[in-house]
């Protein structure tokens, strides 16, 4: 891969020319890339090849995917609602391996620890590499040149406009379901793996040449609501459990502790209203992870003080997000993923709160989409750098450990928040360009740190209505110089000049390249 | 003197902080070893950073190991010093610069509402202190400190006094019970600390034991700044000394109490009603007030409480309190809240304030408000109401511009 042809983009970043044998597109720059033609269409399936009285069921995965044509080269593809506790993923390659299928793709929604166990086959060649996300130990062993092929990053968004345009045409679809019928209805809502809704999985449905429904609970037909709908459906598999319940209702759920963590909720709360950015009708996205979960809560407490409320949110919901609708502090929750039991029960129950996909949220190639009309969205980054470029996948030292999630369509916002830290364990947040990029400056509007808080030049309205706050505006040049004055300047990192992944943009070219850190 | 010495934490969760090793030789010159999370960026930088410590004392064969979990340089610093006076004598200190912004000096009566503990053996605590904006930090070197930690707390928390920006909070030391102490003073003294709290005071005569200290460190070292006292009272004898005390010397600021050892030491327990410790702390504040210094009240120690915490102020503020320790950040501004002057105080203040200018420009030797006289004292009241609530944003600094004419309180 290390012989591949390098161009370099509008960004600024050096990016190969083609990836895994096929060619790529160079970033051009925000809304400059637009494909002409058709979309991507599925293989056209007739009524004639299913049985009549809708019964799908197969014995077992395994069956599944032999009826499905399972053989070496295939893409698969799996979602992420399950997040830590998906049980379905590993036993699908532990299937190929022991039929002794090679050279998978595996295009996930999105990956975590739990998949970890899959490293034994990126390495005995039953997979060839990831297209998705690749996190901690998957990342760590994709940063260290260990993966086949390279890595290929996208979107929430990317992935809907990469299956939309034929970018990547999925084989095999296995869609883990908290509930079905042996139609292939499901959904997410009910079952002991209720995980709320099942929209990372809504592409993968309609454009997969199979497509493979598993679940724990299977209902007798109808499965309603059907957030998948069983018409797309090849085959159902009934299995004892898809998914462990604490695994996929854990972790970000909880407010932050962190007196530094409160202290950054606090001002990115008080810089939106400051701003103005906070009125009666406006609508904002709630994120997942302590400080963003607290910032929830601080507009909370400001929408109740003043007698407003909010149009809409967009989730990641959760409890304190459900407590904002049931206390009519918001009209709807249009919601991507629910991260807790208190999300899944007001999905279930309350018809304001609203199943999403990434198609009506993210998709590049949709006539419009719902994160650019949000008001204010308020983000993470392991990175910033002085011309407000940001990076959420790799840390200062090059390692790979996080995937882009619906980061970078989330930029699209009216107003871009990144809240962080100057500096974490001594390494400062903002460096004088990020090591990846994942997302251009232009649409990163306000940087907000515990020492001070730096809005983008580009926003003057911006900088104009927050004279006089009484909050700690400063330029982000200040601010990188008093991480330094602490920490020191840190060395600059050494990569390998092997190509391990690359960055995708919401637009399907390639933003930037992640190269090989030795161990 | 063994030749083996270690200093610093290395626990999971001990972040910005390291643990070193030195092992002495008789050959094979310096060699360091850092096993660190940031080396790609900072491992350069720390090891350059091991050789000058060793150098200035004068080591030229040893094996360091640095376990590192992104510490500062002033934190790693302060654990190779320690680990070195553990294996040679030596009366060298490796002193980093003295932060220009770290060299101001408090007014004996500045505002004292919140002091935020950090214990003086971690780092992590430190390092973001000065950004949740408290009046006064206070580096722990007594109960927060373990006693097999107590000698590489000290310079910690000396490089903490040289090279950590606390953001303009008074900079105060607890030292250790006396005698030790005494010792404690040597590693704080000349390093621009503020405030030095006395923990267990029982008479004046210790209040003299402290300054006469001080003094010598100052004679020494030709230092002129004033160093203020903060003697806490926790004991029944302590508490039946509490006016000799507060009287010993020009220095004492304030004196506070411990109501954890008080009411141990009465053998009662200590209740969220605090009748137990209604006496002692009416005692405290009436000798503060009589000997014209502030009196400070102790902790709140449910972090997680904090409308117990607002009652609680509520209550010292109403009792003469001007001001508690905090042992959580988030205490600071619950706080502030509490002390500031409520909206019914600001009122009236502005009333009286406006009234007295009001006179003055008439040349009136009497301020009066409606019918009422208006004394001199409390109008100096009045006035440093005002001023506190313009420090504290309740009030705009240009109220005068807009302000209507005073009517009768």
């Amino acid at each position: 891969m290390s012989k591949v042809k390098l161009v370099v983009n509008a960004a600024g970043r050096s990016v190969p020319t083609e990836v895994n044998g096929k060619p790529v597109i160079a970033y051009k720059g925000i809304g400059k890339h637009k494909p002409e033609g058709r979309k991507f269409g599925p293989r056209i399936s007739s009524c004639a090849d299913f049985p009549d009285d809708g019964n799908k069921l197969v014995p077992s995965l395994k069956e599944a995917l032999i009826r499905s044509g399972l053989k070496d080269g295939m893409t698969i593809s799996t979602h992420h609602h399950f997040r830590n506790g998906d049980l379905i993923a590993v036993q699908i390659f532990d299937i190929a391996s022991e039929l002794g299928v090679k050279n998978l793709v595996w295009f996930p929604s999105a990956s975590f620890e739990c998949h970890a166990p899959l490293i034994k086959y990126l390495e005995d060649g039953t997979i060839h590499h990831i297209e998705g996300s690749m996190n901690g130990q998957l990342g760590r062993f994709t940063s260290h040149g260990k993966m086949k092929g390279v890595g290929v990053l996208r979107s929430h968004g990317g992935r809907y406009q990469a299956v939309q345009d034929g970018e990547v045409a999925i084989d095999i679809a296995v869609i883990a379901a908290p509930t079905a019928d042996f139609f292939g209805n499901a959904n997410g809502v009910d079952g002991p793996a209720a995980c709320g809704l099942l929209g990372f999985a809504l592409a993968d449905s309609q454009y997969a040449d199979k497509v493979i429904v598993v679940t724990d609970n299977l209902v007798p037909f109808p499965c309603v609501p059907w957030q998948i709908q069983g018409n797309y459906v090849d085959h159902v598999v009934q299995v004892d459990q898809v998914g462990v319940p604490s695994k996929i209702v854990s972790g970000t759920t909880e407010i932050t502790k962190s007196p530094d963590r409160l202290l950054l909720a606090e001002m990115t709360a008080r810089f939106c209203e400051h701003a103005g950015i906070i009125k009666d009708g406006f609508s904002f996205q709630a994120g997942a992870g302590g400080t963003a979960l607290s910032i929830g809560i601080y507009f909370a407490e400001l929408l109740k003080a003043k007698g407003m409320k909010a149009r809409f949110a967009r989730g990641g919901s959760n409890k304190y997000l459900v407590n904002m609708l049931n206390e009519g502090l918001v009209d709807f929750i249009l919601d991507g993923q629910t991260f807790d039991l208190d999300g899944v029960k007001s999905m279930r129950e309350n018809p304001n709160h609203v199943s999403t996909s990434p198609f009506t949220s993210y998709n590049y190639h949709g006539k419009g989409n719902f994160a650019s009309m949000l008001d204010v969205v308020i983000l993470g980054a392991t990175e910033v750098d002085v011309n407000f470029n940001a990076n959420v996948v790799t840390h200062s030292d090059g390692l790979l450990l996080h995937g882009i999630g619906g980061w970078q369509n989330c930029l699209f916002a009216k107003c871009t928040i990144l809240p962080v830290p100057l500096f974490r364990d001594r390494i400062p947040v903002i460096r004088d360009e990020v090591t990846t990029l994942c997302g251009p400056g232009e649409l990163i509007d306000v940087i907000v740190t515990e020492r001070g808080i730096a809005i983008n030049p580009l926003r003057t309205d911006l900088i104009e209505r927050m004279k006089n706050s009484g909050l700690p505006i400063k330029t982000i040049h200040e601010l990188k110089a008093e991480a330094e004055k602490i920490c020191g300047v840190p060395a600059k990192q050494k990569f390998e000049n092997e190509i391990v992944a690359v960055v995708k943009w919401i637009d399907g070219t390639v933003l930037d390249t992640i190269y090989k850190v030795m161990p | 003197m063994n030749n083996k010495g270690f200093a610093g934490n290395k626990g999971d969760k001990d972040r910005s902080d390291c643990f070193v090793m030195l092992e002495l030789s008789d050959s094979g010159g310096i060699r360091i070893t850092v096993n660190s999370k940031v080396k790609s960026l900072y491992g350069e930088s720390i090891t350059a950073l091991c050789n000058d410590v060793l150098s200035f004392f004068e080591i030229k064969h040893a094996v360091v190991t640095l376990d590192d979990k992104g510490a500062l340089p002033f934190v790693i610093a302060a654990r190779l010093e320690a680990a070195v006076k553990k294996v040679i004598r030596t009366e060298k200190e490796y002193l980093l610069p003295l932060l220009a912004d770290n060299q101001y000096t408090t007014p004996r009566d500045r505002y004292r509402f919140s002091r935020l503990y950090l214990p003086g053996n971690t780092p992590s605590l430190m390092i973001n202190a000065g950004v949740h904006k408290p009046n006064a930090v206070i580096l722990d070197l007594e109960d927060a400190v373990a006693i097999e930690k107590k000698n590489e707390a000290r310079f910690l928390v000396r490089n903490t006094l040289r090279a950590l920006d606390f953001m303009g909070a008074e900079r105060m030391v607890r030292i250790n019970q006396l005698p030790a102490g005494l010792n404690d003073l040597d590693y704080v003294i000349p390093h621009h600390v503020n405030v030095v709290l006395i923990p267990k005071c029982e008479s004046a005569h210790q209040i003299h034991e402290v300054n006469n200290h001080i003094l010598a460190i100052h004679a020494r070292l030709g230092i002129t700044t004033s160093v203020w006292l903060m003697p806490i009272v926790e004991s029944a004898l302590g508490v039946i000394n509490v006016f000799e005390i507060a009287k010993a010397a020009k220095n004492v600021v304030a004196v506070a109490i411990g109501l954890e050892d008080y009411t141990a030491d009465l053998g009662v327990s200590r209740t969220a009603e605090g009748k137990e410790s209604l006496f002692v702390r009416s005692m405290v504040v009436n000798a503060c007030k009589a000997a014209g210094i502030q009196p400070i009240d102790s902790v709140f120690s449910d972090v997680g409480d904090m409308e117990g915490l607002r009652k609680n102020v509520l209550q010292s503020k109403a009792l003469g309190f001007e001001g508690m320790g905090c042992i959580h950040p988030r205490q600071i501004s619950v706080i502030h809240e509490s002390f500031a002057p409520d909206t019914a105080e600001i009122d009236k203040a502005q009333k009286i304030v406006s009234a007295f200018e009001d006179a003055t420009r008439k040349g009136l030797g009497v301020v009066s408000l409606g019918t009422k006289m208006i004394d001199a004292p409390v109008v100096k009241r009045a006035q440093r109401t005002i001023e506190l609530a313009v420090a504290m944003g309740r009030l705009d600094k240009n109220w005068k511009d807009t302000y209507h004419k005073a009517e009768p309180i």
